[in-house]
């Protein structure tokens, strides 16, 4: 085996790869064979660093250095000065965005600072095609030991006391919804992973599995040991086929391994694993719907219980957990209980992976400690609000979750508190807002995606929450009225009380919270016909002030409509009906003659 | 099984039930009726139709975060339940307003206005406002117009019970939920019309639609029209089933024979003759009894050429089900036309001469407890020169409407007879309209066309019942003749999988599509799964039966008659060109996925 010098670590997740790191992987990896280096340095794709906006990322080991925004024509520089002759190509290092200090090592990065990597351990790390890799970063050791050395009882025990919660939405303990499975009585048995990532902005579920899809083929043996199915299944959405790819090599090389299939180390343990691919709808991450999903029914959820752990996969039981919870298992069977119960709080044990988005500095994936506060997920790690703008809210939790604000800043995040907050924990899709964001606008950003997911199953979600949504849609026009807020909070809260799966009962949530929150600005919408954060197109208009004008018709030019008339050295002036109010006029004007009213 | 009870309180009074009922069940138990509008129990059937879909049944437990709908949520010990706290009710009436809010308002011209559960609930609940209406997107369909059966799904309120009944009770398969969110509605596949799917007609979904997204074709305007114009005859058969159900909707109780007043009121309503298919049934008799005796006679013989089981022909339901689900078995059904198309093609021939009207001239109408008969006359096996034999078939629903219409005091009628030489039936006729009927019939006239020896006895219980498959030996002196019988297309997807696989040792096997027979058929008035009406229903036909004083349809004089002067004998060349018929590869035609 070659003992290479240096590493490359090229990011080759879905994001790094739409702005080209195949090419410049392939670029790097011809340039080191060009100058002859090809013994002593080595280029390896690996998965997602979380660090995406700044993609692509490249870190070199064993400096620490980090390259973000490398183009594939970059490639010589970084071979010639940086591997030859040992000095870094300051350009494209990391600039801190708040004090503009360029960031020579990444352990100084804040970013990474207060991060605590568990489900994301391996990924940027090692290259996802290789179950060596996976191997030699003590993969695959959980499982030997699960079945060479403990009960099915004693692995569900450990998982209990660990505290490990499901980290797909409403947290429930996963150790014990194993100990369900295991005790339904039955033959035929399922694991399944429900990699059904929905969220708009959530991606952790599919970097992990680009990234590191063994930790997931491990988990679902070690619990397919536990609850006694021989058969795991993936419910996949089709459009991840990175993931699906990555997969489908890591199964065939757990297969080849012995990892899969018959008599797995020796110890008459079965197991395998096939995958399901979902159509993208929203609702079939609901477990009941991903389950009628896969045996090729209708994706809508169904009463429980039965819960899938009595009665799941044709009507077997079944163990469903989502990605990133059985990423977490063979790190706690391999370093205990104990250690994994030191991160985190009292009820909510171990990190959480989130998906940064919005306006802030440093947008990614990040895993950080429970209970660490919002203030420092967002002004330190997430490098704070870009532009300097200033911070107006944050949705936690997706669609279903909830906008917190200013005063919630210190809230420590774990599954409680968020919920007293009046957001949830969700998947981890955090979108951050600022001062140009009409919270309005925003809650009908969210109710529109929920309306459009709706499976139809249940009158609330199927009809309320469109009528909620046609409501938002007529105050941002400056049609609603003052009972509007009253009917957003009745219709909202029975939306909650009477649908039938989490998808409905946790819609009406943005609207709601942002109800409570930011109330200042429905009734500006209602009251003032006014959108405060100038977002609402029907209620502004753009109109040139007559002082200022000085008839250069470089508006009247600008306007792709041509709603602007006036002759040269006259006041120009807007025909409203005709305004798109895209705001060319006003970008164009040197002389702040155009205004919003 | 051992059944553990479970104590809980519902608005504070104590139920005791088993475990694993539910507290709508519990409730009811306890004398509260909580309403429900998607939920249906059709208990006879082993159906319980509960998606929780409609939300209207939410009641509140404490300790429980949000609402649970009674229909689908079990009890527990020491459960509390409230069914009508202020939270409930501003939800229930919360949830209606929604649905109306997407549901059209025309109920004054809906065909199921008066008999639809939602304007049911909208009255109980008392809504009069629809908040922000006007700003409300109605979700809207194309209408989709079938031979039978009328898609009007803007009604549609997805409470899926039509779903339940083509999928699970009938296995048809031709509705399903497409579409999501606001838009999503049942349909056949890719919204196609039903025209093209595998759908039989059989109606079931049509009698537990709570709305007027599914009504059968209307065909009583041009009734009217044709009743008024002096050019025509028109003249009418009634089935066996309508008799014993049509009083209902006149308020009489389930059971209540009203044959006399029916032919009172047909004749009230200008229809120049009245008959009856109980007459066309006893000609079914002889032809698809004689089928029956070749068949068996032959196959005794060992004539390879010959298969059994044979089966019932009568069911147009039945016979769309195996045309396009069963398309390699189509030589095995009996070639006998139904009772309908018999009488129709006797009408339009032998009785069109006898009156002396020509056939342009003579329309046929058919009282039908089916919707499957609406597209039954329309097979072009069915015709002359494009002239129907049966011109159209109207539903007991229809006709009852009609009665109302003309004013007619239904329940103060007197008794009257059905017309000759076609309205002269026997008891056998008549109970063609309940399951295992047509196959007891058979039998009490291949019994002695066989043995040549009179019947020890007439009644034959071990055919009849409400079991879903149910069989029989009987003994044809010495030979013993095995009878199955199926109702319900589930039922007979099994029977019929069974002989596909050779395991079946049937003689001759009578299906019925609806459950009950005809008496539970789509164009009944509607028993809201209650089966105990379809019990009343049958009681009244063996009863008819039983009153008759003749009761075997070779001894009908009337068919004798018609023999000797017209038809020859069974299975004559003229028979088999107007009696019989040939069954269609509809698997070709149907858009399959």
């Amino acid at each position: 085996m070659t003992d290479f010098k240096i590493h490359l670590l090229v990011c080759g997740g879905t994001n790094c790869r739409s702005s080209r790191s195949s090419i410049l992987a392939e670029q790097l990896r011809a340039e080191i064979k060009n100058q002859g280096l090809d013994d002593y340095a080595q280029v390896v794709t690996t998965g997602c660093f979380g660090y995406c906006e700044n993609g692509p990322v490249i870190k070199v080991i064993p400096d620490n250095t980090i390259y973000t925004q490398v183009r594939p024509e970059d490639a010589e520089e970084i071979v010639t000065n940086h591997i030859v002759k040992g000095r870094k190509v300051n350009r494209l290092l990391y600039k801190d965005p708040r004090t503009d200090k360029i960031i020579v090592d990444a352990r100084e990065m804040e970013t990474y600072k207060k991060q605590i990597r568990i489900a994301l351990r391996n990924c940027g790390v090692i290259d996802p095609e290789s179950i060596d890799e996976y191997i030699a970063k003590d993969g695959y050791t959980a499982l030997g030991k699960v079945l060479t050395t403990m009960s099915p009882e004693e692995v569900i025990q450990i998982i209990k006391r660990s505290g490990l919660r499901g980290r797909g939405g409403a947290g429930f303990l996963t150790g014990l919804k194993w100990e369900l499975t295991r005790q339904t009585p039955g033959k035929e048995k399922y694991v399944v992973c429900n990699a059904d990532e929905g969220d708009p902005g959530a991606f952790m579920d599919r970097s992990i599995l680009e990234g590191d899809p063994h930790s997931i083929i491990e988990a679902m043996a070690i619990n397919g040991y536990c609850t006694g199915a021989s058969q795991g299944l993936v419910y996949i959405r089709a459009e991840y086929p990175l993931a699906i790819d990555r997969l489908r090599k890591a199964i065939h090389q757990a297969q080849e391994y012995g990892m899969l299939g018959a008599d797995i180390f020796s110890t008459g343990f079965d197991f395998d694993i096939s995958l399901r691919f979902g159509a993208g709808a929203f609702v079939c991450g609901e477990e009941t719907a991903l389950i009628h999903s896969m045996e090729g029914g209708r994706g809508e959820p169904t009463m429980k219980p039965p819960f899938p752990s009595v009665k799941g996969f044709l009507g077997k039981p079944t163990n469903v957990n989502n990605v990133e919870t059985f990423a977490n298992v063979p790190a706690i069977i391999n370093k205990g209980t104990e250690w994994f119960r030191s991160i985190g709080t009292e009820k909510s044990k171990g990190t959480k992976v989130f998906a940064l988005a919005g306006k802030v500095n440093n947008v990614g994936l990040i895993e950080v400690p429970m209970g660490i506060t919002l203030r420092e997920v967002i002004f330190e790690i997430g490098g704070g609000i870009k532009n300097d703008k200033k911070f107006k809210g944050v949705q936690i939790g997706g669609p279903s979750g909830g906008c917190l604000t200013e005063k919630h800043l210190d809230v420590p995040i774990d599954y409680e508190s968020l919920v007293d907050a009046g957001a949830m924990m969700g998947s981890g899709g955090m979108i951050i807002m600022d001062e140009d964001d009409c919270m309005v606008d925003v809650a009908k950003f969210f109710l529109d995606f929920t309306v459009d997911e709706s499976c139809g199953k249940c009158t609330p979600c199927r009809i309320g929450n469109k009528r909620l949504h046609e409501l938002l849609i007529n105050i941002t026009k400056g049609n609603g009225k003052e009972e509007d807020i009253e009917r957003l909070i009745n219709l909202g809260n029975v939306i909650k009380d009477t649908s039938l799966c989490m998808l409905g009962q946790s819609a009406p949530n943005p609207v709601l919270s942002i109800l409570e929150n930011f109330i200042e600005e429905y009734e500006a919408h209602i009251r003032d016909k006014k959108c405060p954060a100038g977002v609402c197109k029907d209620l502004m208009k753009y109109e040139i002030v007559a002082e200022n004008c000085v008839g250069c018709t470089a508006c009247a030019r600008a306007c792709p409509v041509g709603a602007i008339t006036g002759e040269r050295k006259e006041v120009h002036y807007i025909d409203q009906s005709l305004c798109i109010k895209c705001g060319a006029c006003m970008d164009r004007c040197k002389f702040n003659a155009v205004i919003i009213n | 099984m051992n059944m553990e009870m479970v104590k809980l309180t519902i608005d504070k009074k104590e139920v005791e039930v088993p475990e694993g009922t539910t507290i709508y069940k519990a409730a009811r138990k306890a004398g509260i009726e909580i309403p429900v509008l998607c939920y249906m129990d059709l208990g006879d059937l082993n159906i319980e139709h509960k998606p929780g879909g409609c939300r209207i049944c939410v009641v509140e437990v404490e300790g429980r975060r949000n609402l649970a709908p009674s229909c689908s949520t079990e009890v527990y010990e020491g459960m509390k339940v409230h069914t009508h706290t202020i939270r409930v009710l501003n939800a229930r009436q919360t949830v209606m307003e929604l649905l109306l809010s997407d549901h059209p308002k025309d109920c004054l011209i809906c065909p199921k206005s008066g008999n639809c559960d939602l304007q049911e609930l909208a009255i109980k609940m008392g809504v009069r406002e629809i908040h922000n209406q006007d700003i409300a997107e109605v979700s809207t369909y194309r209408t989709d117009f079938s031979p039978a059966i009328i898609r009007d799904m803007n009604k549609c309120i997805m409470c899926r019970r039509c779903e339940t009944m083509c999928n699970e009770l009938q296995t048809v398969g031709a509705l399903s939920a497409i579409n999501r969110g606001f838009m999503s509605v049942v349909a056949p596949a890719f919204e196609m019309d039903l025209e093209d799917s595998v759908c039989t007609y059989c109606g079931q979904c049509v009698a537990v639609c709570p709305t007027g997204a599914l009504t059968e074709v209307d065909h009583t305007h041009r009734l009217i029209r044709d009743l008024s114009n002096p050019a025509k005859t028109v003249i009418v058969q009634t089935a066996p089933a309508v008799r014993a159900a049509l009083g209902e909707e006149f308020g009489l109780p389930p059971g209540t024979l009203v044959t006399g007043k029916m032919v009172a009121a047909l004749r009230r309503l200008g229809f120049k003759y009245v008959f009856d298919t109980d007459f066309s049934a006893d000609l079914t008799i002889m032809e698809e009894g004689t089928e029956l005796l070749d068949r068996l006679t032959k196959h005794l013989r060992g004539d390879k050429s010959v298969r059994l089981p044979i089966l019932t022909s009568c069911c147009p339901g039945w016979v769309n089900f195996f045309e396009a689900q069963f398309t390699d078995m189509l030589d095995i059904p009996s070639t006998a036309r139904s009772p309908q198309q018999m009488f129709g093609a006797i009408a339009k021939t032998y009785f069109a001469d006898k009156i002396r009207v020509k056939r342009d001239n003579l329309i046929v109408v058919s009282i039908m407890p089916c919707l499957a008969k609406k597209y039954e006359c329309t097979r072009d096996e069915f015709k002359v020169d494009g002239n129907p034999d049966v011109d159209y078939s109207i539903s007991t629903r229809e006709l009852a409407h009609l009665i109302k219409k003309a004013n007619i005091e239904f329940n103060t009628l007197p008794d009257e007879d059905f017309d000759l030489p076609l309205g002269e039936s026997t008891g056998a006729g008549v109970i063609f309209g309940a399951t295992g009927g047509v196959i007891e019939a058979a039998i009490r006239t291949a019994y002695e066309l066989y043995t040549n020896k009179k019947l020890p006895r007439i009644d034959f219980h071990e055919l009849r019942g409400m079991d879903g498959i149910r069989e029989a030996v009987i003994d044809f002196d010495g030979l013993s003749i095995n009878i199955g019988i199926a109702h319900g297309l589930g039922n007979a997807r099994k029977l019929l999988e069974d002989i596909r696989n050779g395991k079946n040792h049937y003689h001759a096997i009578e299906i019925m599509a609806c459950p009950g027979g005809c008496i539970g058929g789509g164009g009944q008035p509607l028993h809201h799964g209650n089966f105990g009406i379809l019990k009343k229903r049958m009681e009244a036909i063996y009863r008819e039966d039983a009153t008759k004083s003749i009761r075997k349809s070779h001894e009908n004089p009337y068919i004798i008659k018609l023999y000797e002067e017209f038809l020859g004998k069974p299975m004559s060349e003229r028979s088999h060109k107007l009696l019989h018929t040939h069954y269609v590869d509809k698997s070709k035609k149907i858009i399959y996925i």
